[in-house]
């Protein structure tokens, strides 16, 4: 993290939110709910670090070297979106495919194909999961919100 | 009594390995699940990172349909499926007006009232005497994050202390070790967005367990035994050494205890497979 959660707040608290939701640590967050569980004035500093990233997001001012976070997260909706269960192979394929365009590293396209034969051996790959019945639905609530 | 059974994305993909080991750990021990008819995923770190609304609203149509189906109680083996419903459900049990909005936007009444379960927590029900105690195993029990975090919302076990799956591991025979990474995030799901914080994170947690004499180590999250297992190779390749370190399912040692054999709990589909210890 380039700022530790407190200094996130801190800088809050001093009106420099502008610098918050361009730092790279909101993105490098890992919402392990440590921050606030330990902060010793009961601040809820993960919880502000996700309204940041939404503020960030919204306002697209996202932090260039850890936009694969955000590319993540929306690819993972989308996928949600359509399928209401996740699909891992189809959101593999669409993250490292605009992660990939994003930072013009094509060696990223492929770091992790070595582990599919392996996977695939395991049982662990699932070309074609099944899906919810009702993706209508699924699709409607994402509309109510906003999404 | 059924338990409804709330999978989640995970178990039904790559960590199918954790829904063999659930499902035939549970049937061992005579407890049948029933589960949820047509789930949707939860929106896990997604949707809390994006869309405030979507990440109570995803949840809230599983607690819905949970309410429809006359299924008090719902088991969710995945700490980040478990606490986004237990989220949900408090914040639409506190609050009338939420709770009507979210009726309307998952086209099904709900009240919030449905008790969620982690593995753990349904496991501390079972009069757990072994048939076949793990003596050799000497177990690093990990915690990881979201299974006592945030402890507001989730309110289980000591998020700095915890105790209940060495409880368990040793009522099985086993022996755990005390070390100190036991609450710290191995990295939940950047494995693919950020693998150098995934890597670092999961080395540091295999040494110290290592460090502290554990010959394996014991977790109850599909995304820590991605991170610790599957990822175990690429960690120990990045930092130069093996850690040769199996990851368990909390529920494989149940299984185990129980007589059943590693194959039938999936252990055989780990990445570090070790079927004997001792």
């Amino acid at each position: 993290m380039d700022i530790a959660p407190n200094q996130v707040i801190r800088l809050i608290q001093n009106g420099q939110t502008d610098k918050a939701l361009r730092s790279a640590a909101i993105w490098k967050c890992l919402s392990c709910f440590t921050c606030s569980s330990r902060c010793p004035q009961q601040v809820a500093c993960a919880e502000v670090l996700d309204a940041l990233r939404r503020l960030a997001a919204e306002k697209g001012v996202a932090a260039g070297g850890e936009s694969r976070t955000l590319i993540f997260h929306n690819a993972f909706l989308h996928n949600i979106r359509r399928n209401g269960r996740l699909n891992e192979i189809e959101l593999i394929g669409l993250f490292k495919t605009r992660a990939t365009l994003a930072d013009a590293d094509l060696s990223f396209l492929f770091k992790d194909a070595s582990l599919a034969p392996a996977l695939r051996r395991k049982k662990k790959l699932h070309l074609a999961p099944g899906g919810v019945r009702d993706r209508e639905l699924v699709r409607r609530i994402f509309q109510r919100c906003g999404a | 009594m059924a338990i409804g059974y709330y999978p989640g994305c995970a178990l039904h993909g790559s960590s199918n390995d954790y829904e063999q080991s659930v499902r035939a750990c549970l049937k061992v021990l005579g407890a049948e699940l029933k589960e949820l008819d047509d789930w949707i995923c939860c929106g896990a770190t997604a949707a809390h990172s994006l869309n405030e609304k979507l990440s109570v609203a995803l949840p809230a149509r599983n607690l819905a349909l949970a309410e429809r189906d006359g299924l008090d109680e719902l088991l969710a083996p995945c700490p980040m499926c478990s606490m986004e419903l237990m989220k949900a459900a408090k914040e639409i049990a506190a609050d009338n007006r939420l709770r009507d909005e979210m009726a309307s936007i998952v086209e099904l009444p709900v009240t919030g009232r449905t008790k969620i379960l982690n593995l753990i927590q349904l496991l501390e029900r079972f009069d757990l005497k072994p048939s076949k105690p793990l003596d050799g195993i000497i177990a690093a029990c990990y915690y990881g994050c979201l299974l006592t975090r945030p402890a507001g919302i989730v309110n289980f076990d000591d998020p700095e202390a915890p105790s209940s799956m060495e409880t368990i591991v040793a009522r099985l025979g086993a022996k755990t070790v005390s070390w100190n990474y036991r609450t710290e995030c191995c990295g939940a799901g950047k494995t693919l967005c950020d693998e150098d914080t995934v890597l670092e994170l999961s080395h540091k947690i295999l040494t110290d367990a290592r460090r502290h004499g554990a010959n394996c180590l014991v977790v109850a999250c599909p995304m820590c035994h991605v991170n610790l297992d599957m990822k175990q190779a690429a960690a120990g390749r990045r930092y130069g050494v093996d850690h040769d370190l199996p990851v368990y399912y909390l529920s494989d040692l149940v299984g185990m205890a129980m007589g059943l054999a590693p194959e039938e709990l999936g252990v055989d589909r780990h990445f570090v497979v070790r079927l004997h210890h001792g």
